[in-house]
């Protein structure tokens, strides 16, 4: 218990000094610190915690230990790039990449204590086993991750920054309000909005009331998730960050709105309602995965088509969940590998940003020439992203086409085919272009901060395709079954 | 309690039908106070330690705070007045009263049986909701939208009153916190806004769109310079 309070209050209580702590060098070591910190009390954690205590507001299952490790994993990643990228980056003022206009970035310290902030909302609302807590939580991510996408304050950022702020915090309005009509599917006794409590008496809940509130949830979680044709901010978002936040949000932030109405959905499923919230789970996947793909497909921004990759990724998310049984276990293995991949890519597009000095795709040719290892790193990510083996996405992916043909849904297998061929189409133009052929600026040595955690990343996307580790099996098996699914 | 919910469906009414700005800011800042003083006026005499400090913070942030925050956003600004609005003031009025209707509908078939609370308030609450979902898509100054957001926000937050949850208090606070630093974030974007933009017109915001490809903004900076 001490150890869980511990992994949100250090980076809170580090973020919240950040901002006051004048020297580079001493702010820099805090962030690297707390950050291996976070990834070593996480890791402990799920070793020696086993099951949550019922009535405590703060508790870890399998679910949330996935997800908890995960996000430490990737903040590190982002925060030895993150160091050398700030070390990098003049706070001064300088010429916009794109429309030429001047620009200067925010304070250090702002960067800093912002993304520490994150990480603390993004350990609270993983780990909050109450569903008002985890709603204060998932809000308080938006608000510590607005001034990050700020960063670089010219005006696509933000426009970015408005559009996140209002949307978010608008849907995760709606969603307190399904929090609102879960307190009424409570027909007698205390109205205790703790998940044990819920899932206790889940076959006494009234069922009118648990699909209005699972609806509101939905809309109001998947506008923070990016689930189409909610999810409009998202690219806008994500691609006018600074690369390191880009990685968390695209990472980290979207899986903990999924965790949100994963919860729902537990409940849902405790209370004998496990279609309904599934269809619907089903109808906004292929909805965000068709979407999505669309939009790749036309896309002359790199980092936009990052973007919404991650729309199309957090479809087949919500699709695993929807179809439940074996889905459950793919979605889950799924999100573990779309958050390293997607950490990578968005880290490497940071370095290609970095030395090409434009997001546009047309402009950009020769990265392996350039930049050998972001070079590699990109088409690597690429392969590894658009779900080609032997990477982890292969398997994941398999595993939930697998799930769809089980259930003899022949429509939904097609669709969902389709749509990843259509993602894999319209990236493979792009990128291949982007990486081959001769290049127009000098090559030239890359930072060690720069290259290290996508390589990092890179191995273990790699790893996890030949080899599914025990521990992250079994963790993955019972988080299928907290939602009623069976493993493997 | 009666009285407080009447109140709120008139200020909402008044918002639609008003243009200028900073009366606008005003009528936020009375539902603010009456939104704080709701939970006060509900535990009747017997007004605890966490129902005071909450019912004070929320007239503090959202009657007084925010509020004056907002109307620093204007002066910096020089905007005034909400000129010409995707739907007009009258028009706007009239979508009002359906919006009511809807109001009173959707609080008729939510069919709550809490004796000490007033349909009414369930009904006002639900059209501060919706109320400022349409001031939201419908008004073009940014300003507006984050206003819009406020109203919305004590909408949701009278269906909490009405639907007498008893969330621990610390949530309670943390719900006020979250939206408090929301507005406040919010405000600090206006500022940046005004500065960058000249104006504060949130549908020109369009520079990072996928289905137009061209920079409105651009032009529109250059229209004013």
């Amino acid at each position: 218990m001490m150890l869980l309070l511990l992994t949100i209050l250090l980076p809170a209580a580090a973020g919240t000094a950040s901002y006051f702590i004048r020297p580079h060098r001493w702010r820099r070591l805090l962030w690297g610190t707390v950050a291996a910190l976070h990834l070593a009390l996480s890791i402990t954690a799920v070793l020696t915690i086993q099951a949550p205590p019922l009535d405590h507001w703060i508790g870890m299952d399998s679910l949330s230990a996935i997800f908890l490790v995960l996000t430490s994993l990737l903040f590190l990643g982002a925060t030895v790039y993150g160091i050398g990228y700030v070390a990098r980056e003049p706070v001064a003022g300088q010429m916009d990449f794109e429309d030429g206009s001047l620009f200067k970035n925010e304070p250090e310290s702002v960067f800093t204590g912002g993304l520490l902030l994150l990480l603390a909302a993004m350990s609270l609302a993983i780990l909050s086993r109450h569903l008002a807590l985890q709603w204060v939580a998932i809000e308080a991510t938006t608000l510590a991750s607005a001034p990050l996408i700020y960063y670089h304050q010219n005006r696509r950022s933000l426009e970015a920054a408005w559009k996140y702020l209002i949307l978010c915090s608008v849907g995760i309005a709606v969603a307190l309000l399904g929090i609102f009509f879960l307190r009424m599917t409570i027909q007698d006794g205390s109205h205790d909005l703790t998940l044990a409590a819920l899932l206790e008496r889940a076959g006494t809940l009234n069922h009118k009331w648990l699909s209005t509130a699972f609806i509101f949830m939905l809309v109001g979680y998947g506008t923070k998730m990016g689930l189409a044709p909610l999810h409009t901010w998202l690219p806008d978002a994500h691609s006018e960050a600074p690369s390191p936040v880009s990685a968390m949000l695209s990472g980290a932030l979207l899986n903990c709105a999924f965790l949100g109405i994963l919860r729902v959905q537990q409940i849902c499923t405790a209370a004998g309602m496990a279609s309904f919230g599934g269809d619907l789970l089903i109808l906004f996947g292929l909805l965000s995965m068709g979407l999505a793909g669309a939009f790749i497909l036309r896309q002359a921004d790199y980092k936009r088509m990052l973007a919404y990759s991650s729309v199309e990724h957090m479809g087949i998310l919500a699709l695993g969940v929807g179809l439940g049984g074996l889905g459950l276990f793919g979605s889950f293995l799924h999100a573990v590998n779309h958050s390293i991949v997607k950490a990578m890519l968005f880290l490497t597009a940071g370095n290609i940003l970095s030395r090409f000095h434009t997001k546009d795709t047309m402009k950009i040719q020769g990265v392996c020439d350039a930049l050998p290892i972001s070079g590699a790193l990109w088409i690597t990510g690429f392969l590894a992203v658009t779900g080609s083996p032997p990477f982890g996405t292969f398997i994941s992916e398999f595993t939930i086409l697998r799930a769809v043909l089980a259930q003899g849904r022949w429509a939904t297998a097609v669709l969902y085919v389709l749509f990843l061929l259509l993602a894999f189409v319209g990236m493979t133009g792009i990128v291949l272009r982007m990486a081959l052929g001769k290049s127009e600026v000098n090559r030239v040595r890359e930072p060690l901060t720069a290259v290290l955690p996508p390589m990092v990343f890179a191995v273990l996307a790699l790893l996890l395709g030949v080899y599914l580790p025990g521990p992250l099996a079994d963790r993955l098996h019972e988080a299928a079954q907290l939602l009623g699914g069976v493993g493997r | 309690m009666t009285i407080i919910s009447v109140l709120l469906i008139l200020s909402c009414l008044w918002l639609l039908g008003s243009s200028r700005l900073h009366v606008a800011i005003r009528v936020v800042a009375i539902q603010g106070v009456l939104l704080g003083v709701l939970p006060l006026v509900r535990s009747m005499g017997k007004i605890g330690f966490g129902v005071g400090v909450l019912g004070l913070s929320t007239i503090i942030s959202k009657g007084i705070l925010l509020p004056w925050l907002m109307s620093a956003c204007l002066r910096l600004s020089g905007i005034r007045k909400e000129i010409e609005p995707f739907v007009g003031f009258g028009p706007s009025l009239l979508c009002g009263t359906a919006l009511l209707g809807l109001a009173v509908w959707i609080a008729d078939r939510l069919q709550l049986t809490q004796a000490q609370v007033p349909q009414v308030l369930l009904i006002s609450s639900f059209f501060a909701i919706l109320a400022g979902l349409f001031l939201m898509v419908t008004r073009r100054k940014a300003i507006m939208q984050s206003l819009a957001y406020l109203v919305m926000e004590n909408g949701v937050y009278g269906v909490g009153v009405s639907m007498s949850l008893d969330f621990p208090f610390i949530v309670e606070l943390g719900i006020l916190l979250d939206v408090f630093v929301g507005v406040f974030l919010m405000g600090n974007l206006l500022f940046h806004l005004d500065r960058e933009f000249e104006h504060l017109d949130a549908d020109k915001l369009t520079e990072l769109s996928d289905l137009s490809k061209s920079t409105p903004v651009l032009d529109a900076a250059e229209e004013n310079a």
